[in-house]
């Protein structure tokens, strides 16, 4: 008797808690789908139009786009950056928008053993998700869009 | 003339190009990567926090509980009878515990079948302090886990484990710690990922990190679900990430990022 009231107790605690939780973090968006076209992405993604002042701040933000974890950016004032991945500047010289897009969004289907993680990766192909991510995309798919709308203005 | 210099320059750019790609494949300690003012800390008895941890766990490991039996009673004063080679083979396989049994296993078994006090939470802080205690007596011994026998098909499923991508950020351990040794995430260096200095005083959470914890730390950075401390999978990784130090010496308490 004594174990159920504890039992009892401790749901009690847990579902208020529980539902303050999914209060804080919104549901998955709905994912879109894509499709590669000769190594690239031609269609924006559900058909979304990037802002390229926002996709600065994706790209510099260590909780979204995280980019300077691995690449280097001319971006002023910015001073520590990684080595893993080639640097960005003039990288719209060298690829077009849609070839950008599939970079973006899953670079493992032109390196199946890339480090790059996919920002816009089918979320039901990753490998034990922490519960709060789980069927999430790492970016949403505006802020892809944002991403490669600043990465062309890289010229 | 003209063709053999042409030989010679490609001959060179071979050998340096061979040099390069080489030169993290040795295996080499975190301490290696770490910077020159870190290594200072590490190499400073003073200096390094996780002597803070080595004197609390010394502390713990003679203190007398309750029930009449201290680590002390069995292993001498200090731990004077344990046997450091026998340290550096952690995690070993333990035929009557019927599998892979770590440093902190171990301790946590002690406390529960020797001296019959509840084991310590894994992870609480006077568990990993009893860990850097013990694991530093062993310090400067070459880690020497066993690879063959038992081990050999275990060491097989840690290799998988450790090859697989997990979480949002989807990487396995392998492409950070195999691919990019030695190149810079943000402003830290990439280490080859080994355990000889572990448990380790880490500067990013300023608390000490033994292997298990350190892999969860870094599962819970790729947004990844970690294993239970004592989760199968958690200890063939660590055992895997251990029989891959060998020969490295222990630096326990090693600084680290």
């Amino acid at each position: 008797m004594k174990t159920v009231s504890t039992l009892l107790c401790l749901l009690c605690v847990s579902v208020p808690v529980l539902a303050s939780d999914d209060a804080a973090v919104p549901p998955p968006e709905p994912y879109c789908q894509w499709e590669m076209v000769n190594y690239s992405i031609p269609e924006p993604l559900c058909g979304l139009k990037g802002d390229a002042a926002n996709g600065q701040k994706v790209v510099l933000d260590s909780a979204r786009g995280n980019c300077l974890a691995c690449h280097q950016l001319p971006v002023d004032g910015v001073e520590a950056y990684g080595t893993i991945a080639p640097p960005l500047a003039g990288i719209a010289n060298r690829l077009g928008e849609a070839q950008l897009r599939l970079r973006v969004v899953d670079s493992r289907h032109l390196n199946p053993n890339s480090i790059m993680p996919g920002f816009y990766r089918d979320p039901s192909l990753i490998n034990r998700p922490a519960a709060k991510y789980a069927g999430r995309t790492f970016l949403s798919a505006q802020n892809v869009e944002d991403v490669i709308a600043y990465l062309e203005t890289l010229k | 003339m003209i063709k053999l210099t042409a030989r010679a320059w490609a001959g060179g750019l071979i050998l340096v190009l061979a040099s390069v790609v080489g030169a993290d494949q040795a295996i080499k300690s975190g301490y290696e990567y770490i910077k020159p003012e870190t290594q200072l800390m590490q190499d400073d008895d003073i200096e390094n926090p996780g002597f803070i941890a080595v004197e609390e766990g010394r502390e713990l490991f003679n203190r007398m509980p309750d029930s009449g039996k201290s680590c002390a009673s069995c292993h001498g004063e200090g731990g004077a009878k344990l046997d450091v080679k026998n340290l550096a083979r952690y995690p070993v396989y333990d035929k009557a515990l019927g599998g892979i049994v770590r440093l902190e296993d171990r301790i946590r078994n002690c406390e529960e079948k020797q001296a019959n006090t509840e084991a310590l939470p894994y992870y609480d802080h006077n568990l990993l302090a009893l860990e850097t205690f013990v694991r530093n007596l062993a310090k400067e011994e070459p880690v020497n886990v066993q690879t063959d026998g038992e081990m050999e098909p275990l060491l097989k499923k840690g290799d998988e484990i450790y090859h697989t991508r997990y979480g949002l950020i989807d990487m396995s351990c392998a492409h950070c710690h195999d691919m990019y040794p030695g190149q810079y995430i943000r402003g830290q260096r990439i280490s080859q990922g080994k355990g000889n200095g572990f448990p380790a005083y880490r500067l990013d959470t300023g608390e000490m990190a033994n292997l298990d914890l350190r892999i969860k730390q870094c599962l819970t950075l790729m947004r990844a679900e970690p294993f239970a401390p004592d989760a199968e999978e958690s200890k063939l990784l660590e055992t895997y990430i251990m029989a891959h130090s060998n020969g490295l010496k222990i630096e326990t308490p090693a600084v680290r990022y």
